[in-house]
């Protein structure tokens, strides 16, 4: 396995590493992914730390593998440390960039949860909990709907539709293990049933 | 009746390693179900109470979810233990999966089972979101004004790619509002 980049870092690039990757974390309202073209545009454009084939694998690995997204942030730190020395590097640079994305994160909603559940009779706090629902659940639909449609082409692509709208209507009615719809999606994707040629 | 809740940190940790492991293309879809349906911890109203307040934050929703959920029984070690739970398994997973795709990432047939899983992902995140609408049945703004503010942040992001802290600015802005002031009317 080699590098397609040679990077060299110093103390004082991992320090600002992680200091970025704070700034990210406390501005990632709607979660890391809506940060994807500013994290892109620092590690990728401004700071040539990683290439941009090796930024995108990261997103697709991510959004692939079981668990939240946010590990991508995780694959992105380990090339930018496998560019700059080598496996150890890698893993360093992996849990520096979780740890600064994480930790101003769950910080604050630790303490604002704590604050939330005292102060759950307030008008104040009910009224956001109550009122902000329609919005996040809309807004949940909505990630699905982009997710479904993102480098899509209605001619092309029909056949992937087809999967999400069956896949919506029988999680909805049932309760089959939804890894098994994955399973099938895999399947599907991979015998080439859903191109349209 | 006795309220189902996490019985120690142990089953806390358990419980959302097993969702977290399950959920390929984000795990929200699993926490719906698990917590919601199969341990009841929360009703469905509760959970999109919850999930308001972890969405409208910074950090990913489903980890700030999983916070609030583990803080709630346990305090400080509870949110720990919810992270550390979320994590453990997935950081194996990824790394294998990085290794092999690494190594077959280029091959077609990879390339376009991911975008059948993709698909089903997407199935995953609408299905949720459409049994949550369900929970508006109780909110105090009554069912006909909860969807079309819900209409209108569905089309704003989705259909017209407005900015997302406008649509939570405006939209949740006025959703606020509205419920404060039918709240206060209550009294």
């Amino acid at each position: 396995m080699t590098s397609p980049l040679s990077v060299v870092m110093q103390w004082a690039d991992w320090f600002e590493l992680l200091a970025h990757f704070f700034v990210f974390s406390v501005s990632s309202i709607g979660g890391p992914l809506v940060l994807l073209p500013e994290i892109h545009h620092y590690l990728v454009t401004q700071q040539q730390w990683l290439t941009t084939a090796q930024f995108s694998a990261s997103v697709v690995i991510a959004q692939a593998a079981p668990g939240p997204n946010v590990l991508f942030v995780a694959l992105l730190g380990w090339n930018i440390g496998f560019n700059a020395g080598g496996l150890l590097t890698g893993f360093f640079s992996a849990v520096l960039c979780m740890v600064g994305m994480l930790l101003p994160s769950c910080t604050l909603i630790f303490i604002t949860a704590k604050w939330v559940y005292k102060n759950r009779e307030l008008i104040a706090v009910r009224a956001f909990k109550l009122g902000m629902g329609p919005i996040v659940i809309a807004l949940l639909i909505a990630s699905g709907w982009m997710l479904a449609t993102g480098n899509t082409e209605a001619a092309r692509d029909w056949p992937l539709w087809v999967v999400t709208a069956a896949t919506t209507v029988i999680v909805a009615r049932t309760k089959i293990n939804m890894f098994w719809l994955l399973l099938t999606g895999a399947a599907l994707g991979a015998s080439g049933l859903l191109v349209v040629s | 009746m006795i309220r189902p809740q996490p019985q120690s940190l142990k089953d806390l940790f358990f419980s959302f390693t097993l969702l977290a492991i399950q959920g390929f293309g984000g795990v929200l879809a699993y926490m719906e179900r698990e917590l919601v349906e199969r341990k009841k911890w929360l009703t469905r109203a509760e959970f999109v109470e919850e999930w308001a307040v972890a969405r409208t934050m910074p950090g990913p929703p489903a980890l700030n979810l999983s916070i609030m959920v583990g803080s709630r029984y346990f305090g400080l070690r509870g949110a720990i233990v919810s992270v550390a739970g979320m994590f453990f398994l997935p950081s194996f997973t990824i790394a294998l999966m990085a290794l092999a795709y690494a190594r077959f990432g280029a091959d077609p047939h990879v390339i376009d089972a991911l975008r059948g899983m993709g698909a089903v992902a997407a199935g995953l995140f609408i299905a949720t979101g459409l049994k949550l609408l369900t929970a508006l049945k109780t909110n105090p703004l009554g069912v006909p004004l909860c969807l079309v503010l819900a209409f209108l942040s569905f089309a704003g992001v989705a259909l017209l790619h407005w900015r997302l802290v406008y649509v939570m600015l405006g939209l949740g802005g006025l959703g606020y509002l509205l419920t404060f002031i039918k709240l206060k009317g209550q009294r």
